[in-house]
């Protein structure tokens, strides 16, 4: 129920809330969904989205930090840094 | 896709299980509150992988699982009536009320259709002027806006023919019904990535510090449950009662506010009946008295659900953590997925549905098939 899948905003097609909508590229299928929960997301940039609606932004930096802190073990050496990213 | 499979990664997964081991000095038993982790976790073998340093509980976050039999009773009661169709998410269909599930009562000419999206349910509004339009919403505050947008569009729109038959829970007062039980076993809290993103995570601590576990936001990929597996172990082992967020590329600390404004908008915040957790304490959300006019049970005259009649099912003992699946006395044999007793055994997210499905489990070093 809270699957939630990320894809890529390929175009705005409305800007008025509750009706804000563009076009999201999933994996090359193309749905429209609604960005009423994200009105500052940009095109290329991915969300995530539950039940039609766009949930939030993905922060791709940040995902790319972990994995690398994950890669290099960093996580084992200062274990703090894990997780603290937004904080 | 990019963010998708390094989420997947089988190396760095082992590498992940390793850390945990180094961590752990004993055995801890760790609750995960969403079913989809749970689904995450008994798909790609984590629980086994992992089951000499820690335990893990299967919480109350199937919100398919806690719609009390009364309130699917109401919307089979309503996809009956004529002129009226009713349109809810495909895991609802099979999910048994009192005497039987809505796709038994389609079979007997109920007029009742999947939908992906409430916002499905208020095209289909606009689309069929002469029928009233029901959309059964269920879901916890990850799936809360969008039925409140299609409340919001049913009203901007001015459409007459458009309602919302409303179960949707909060996941924190379930969490601290848990958390508050004098038998809880639970160490440490897995909290929901997708609750948390729309929620934030700022209201946790004093949960975190009331029960003096600690709670790691938590995503739904393998690197992601082992992440916060890690995290929440090695809090333990500090004897640390701190919240952390693993899930960053989703969840800010203070949520979503779009989000959180919206909700506020059309819904507040009421005690609500769970199937088998009894009365949750601010357990749900009600649509707000300026919304009223598109509630389904006002409109059709039904009677409001006060109590979650308790059924031959043990999903109060499973959601709890009290049992797990395999320990109900009806697993596999009187309850299947095919003939299921209870909601746990049919929804995605039900915790009996993943024993089920998962019984042969896959090793974590091998590629997960989806
Ligand atoms: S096995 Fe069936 S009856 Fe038992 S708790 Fe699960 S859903 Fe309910």
């Amino acid at each position: 129920m809270c699957l939630a899948i990320p894809g890529q905003i390929v175009r705005w097609l409305r800007r008025d809330p509750p009706f804000c909508e563009a076009e999201i590229d999933f994996l090359g299928v193309r749905r429209v969904c609604n960005l009423s929960c994200v009105p500052e997301a940009q095109v290329a940039e991915y969300v995530i989205v539950h039940a039609g609606v766009a949930i939030s932004v993905m922060d791709s930096a940040v995902a790319h930090l972990l994995l690398s802190e994950l890669r290099s073990h960093e996580h084992e050496v200062n274990g703090a840094g894990l997780g603290e990213l937004h904080e | 896709m990019k963010l998708i499979d390094e989420f997947r990664d089988p190396a760095l997964a082992q590498q992940l299980v390793e850390s945990i081991r180094g961590v752990a000095t004993r055995r801890w038993t760790i609750m995960e509150v969403c079913g989809g982790q749970t689904h995450g976790l008994l798909r790609h073998g984590i629980d086994e992988e992992l089951r000499d340093v820690v335990e893990l509980l299967h919480g109350p976050g199937c919100p398919v699982c806690v719609t009390p039999t009364t309130v699917i009773d109401h919307a089979i009661e309503l996809a009956l009536r004529p002129g009226v169709l009713l349109t809810t998410f495909g895991d609802m269909l099979r999910v048994p009320g009192k005497h039987r599930s809505l796709m038994q009562a389609q079979a007997e000419g109920a007029n009742i259709q999947m939908v992906y999206s409430p916002l499905d349910a208020v095209k289909l509004a606009q689309e069929l002027p002469s029928t009233q339009v029901v959309f059964f919403a269920v879901g916890f505050e990850t799936t809360a806006p969008a039925t409140a947008i299609a409340v919001s569009q049913a009203e901007a729109l001015d459409l007459p023919n458009f309602s919302v038959l409303t179960a949707h829970v909060r996941v924190e007062p379930a969490m601290e019904a848990i958390a508050q039980a004098e038998d809880c076993r639970v160490n440490g809290f897995l909290a929901a990535g997708h609750v948390c993103t729309i929620t934030g995570y700022e209201q946790y601590h004093k949960l975190a510090q009331r029960y003096r576990m600690p709670i790691v936001v938590t995503g739904f990929e393998p690197i992601d449950l082992l992440v916060g597996i890690y995290r929440c172990l090695q809090l333990l082992e500090q004897g640390s009662f701190d919240v952390v967020n693993a899930y960053t590329r989703s969840v800010r600390p203070a949520g979503n506010l779009a989000a959180q404004e919206i909700l506020q908008q059309v819904f507040v915040v009421a005690d609500q009946p769970w199937r088998g957790l009894g009365e949750v304490p601010l357990g749900g959300l009600i649509l707000a008295s300026k919304f009223r006019g598109f509630d389904a049970v006002d409109r059709f005259a039904l009677e409001r659900t006060t109590v979650a009649v308790e059924d031959e099912c043990q999903s109060g003992a499973v959601m709890s953590g009290r049992i797990r699946p395999t320990q109900c006395p009806h697993f596999g044999s009187r309850c299947t997925p095919q003939s299921p007793l209870g909601a746990p055994m049919v929804s995605t997210e039900g915790a009996c549905s993943a024993y089920y499905r998962y019984s042969n489990l896959v090793p974590l070093n091998t590629s997960p098939a989806s």
